[in-house]
């Protein structure tokens, strides 16, 4: 049986080049990139290749590239950062309910420090009205910080509508790009974002290996203090295997993007394809068409999560889901909450993320094993039995 | 998986999935807000569980807990089957991982809504 990975979401396999790119900062050219003698010339030297690979990508500059550890460590430099350096000028910070966790609980505790915060809502494909960004924008605002695509449901946000409206009021923009880059283009002088944050292990680079874009001229004290790593912005010694990742993983987005998204595009759209036909009560969650490439959010109707996940397990089929079992806190997934999902359609979610290893031959597989699975567990399900018998849900 | 082999078996091969036509009782416990629901049926014969089904929208331990209640309880005496606790059966089952606790644990409750309900209709 060939394992089928369908949670390219959760962590992707570092790409053979990336790794023959790390492979010699390990033991061989181990020096610290601040070392006045030869041993810190090639690390330095590496550390600015792939400063100019990662802005290549973003149609950025060098300079404006500072490395973290993770996109959670960049999202909470950025709204600790910036509500720190700018708080004498206001006090209000606007995202998203749908953004990830690392922006909004540095926003909770922004708010018992005295700031405000409104998370905009979303439509029932998970989309953010520019309109309702301009009416919440208050002459207190000091930042914006709406995701780029949802990790989730896979929706595309109207990045270049939302930034308009910021540019027009003068209020700083980020996004957290880290389930879209990689997989959608994503330039910030198109897209005219300010501060954009990304991770590598999205994108076939290590863990461990992200990054925050920041416009020359934006201002915000760092989370990590210390040394002038990064130009002050960000203590610590630099890891520089987990760069030299990260630069190669970009260079290689950059030259295979279009041909990588258009490849796991029509993988997906075949696999949706094959789902629906296979097994009934299915639904879409996220936007039809204003999703990454990559991704497909569906929910089964009349049976959770958890259960659907585990049989695919044993089936050698690996996808995740929002529903409240698979989530160590035992809640649902917020976003689907928030994009009005009902409690039942929200526990039987399931999420498919596809990547390098995914195969047209998958489609047929997958749906063939969930129809079979979904149609035993409804066979148990209470919810299920009731339809049969009353019709209705 | 976070699960046990006892946990995984009577999630991949439950016994008594159904609901019983013309039962002696009914017991539903949870919503799909939490993430579990449970139905159980019961066919009582001279005051012991004759037949016990359930049927069960949830997680893994979810589904192996209404299992394994329901092999617990058949041919027990009523009052027999009204000492088995949620405690009892997580530890039949080898113990389940500490956050399925309280949210999935609650086969025995809905067993003994039937076995309540049989008895009101008794009345």
């Amino acid at each position: 049986m060939r394992a089928i990975n369908l949670d390219y979401g959760a962590a992707t396999p570092v790409d053979p080049a990336v790794l023959q790119a790390m492979e010699p900062f390990f033991a061989e050219h181990y020096g610290n990139p601040t070392s006045v003698h030869d041993l810190g010339e090639r690390p330095r030297l590496a550390l600015a290749e792939a400063r100019e690979k990662v802005a290549g990508l973003l149609g950025a500059g060098p300079e404006e590239i500072i490395f973290t550890s993770s996109a959670s460590e960049a999202n909470n430099m950025v709204l600790k950062g910036f509500a720190a350096a700018h708080r004498s000028k206001g006090k209000h910070i606007i995202s998203s309910v749908i953004d990830h966790f690392s922006v909004l609980n540095p926003l909770r505790t922004l708010e018992k420090e005295g700031f405000t915060v409104t998370l905009l809502p979303v439509d029932h494909h998970g989309l953010v009205d520019p309109e309702q960004l301009l009416q919440a924008i208050t002459g207190e605002t000091i930042l914006i910080s709406i995701q780029a695509a949802n990790p989730e449901i896979g929706t595309l946000q109207p990045l270049a509508q939302l930034t308009a409206v910021a540019r027009e009021k003068g209020i700083p923009f980020h996004t957290d790009a880290t389930a879209a880059v990689g997989f959608v283009p994503l330039n910030v002088q198109e897209t005219g974002v300010d501060l954009l944050t990304l991770a590598g292990d999205q994108f076939y680079g290590p863990k461990g290996s992200a990054a925050l874009c920041m416009r020359r001229g934006t201002r915000l004290l760092p989370l990590l203090e210390g040394g002038i790593q990064e130009k002050g912005r960000r203590a610590g010694t630099e890891n520089v295997p987990a760069i030299v990742g990260l630069g190669m993983a970009a260079d290689l987005a950059r030259e295979m993007l279009a041909e990588r998204s258009s490849r796991l595009s029509i993988l997906r759209d075949s696999l949706q394809k094959n789902l629906f036909a296979a097994v009934p009560h299915l639904h879409l969650n996220g936007h039809p068409h204003l999703r990454l490439p990559h991704n497909l959010h569906i929910s089964v109707e009349f049976v959770e999560g958890e259960a659907l996940l585990m049989h695919l397990n044993m089936a050698g089929i690996y996808v995740s889901s929002g529903s409240t079992c698979t989530s160590q806190a035992l809640k649902s997934s917020h976003v689907l909450q928030a994009v009005g999902l009902i409690p039942e359609l929200a526990q039987g979610s399931l999420l498919f993320t596809l990547g390098t290893g995914s195969e047209a031959q998958d489609a047929p597989y997958v749906a063939e094993q969930l129809s079979r699975i979904a149609a035993q567990l409804r066979r148990m399900s209470p919810l299920y039995q009731k339809y049969l018998k009353e019709g209705d849900r | 998986m976070a699960y046990n082999e006892a946990i995984m078996d009577h999630f991949s091969k439950p016994r008594n999935v159904g609901e019983i036509e013309d039962p002696d009782g009914v017991g539903e416990v949870g919503n799909p807000v939490c993430g579990d629901m449970m139905k159980f049926t019961i066919k009582v014969k001279d005051d012991r569980l004759d037949d016990v089904k359930f049927l069960t929208f949830g997680c893994g331990a979810a589904i192996a807990v209404s299992s394994k209640v329901s092999e617990m309880a058949k041919g027990k005496t009523l009052d027999e089957a009204m000492q088995i606790t949620n405690k009892d059966v997580a530890e039949a089952l080898g113990g389940l991982p500490g956050n399925k606790m309280h949210c999935s644990n609650l086969g025995a409750d809905a067993l003994h809504k039937a076995i309540e309900d049989y008895r009101e209709r008794q009345k």
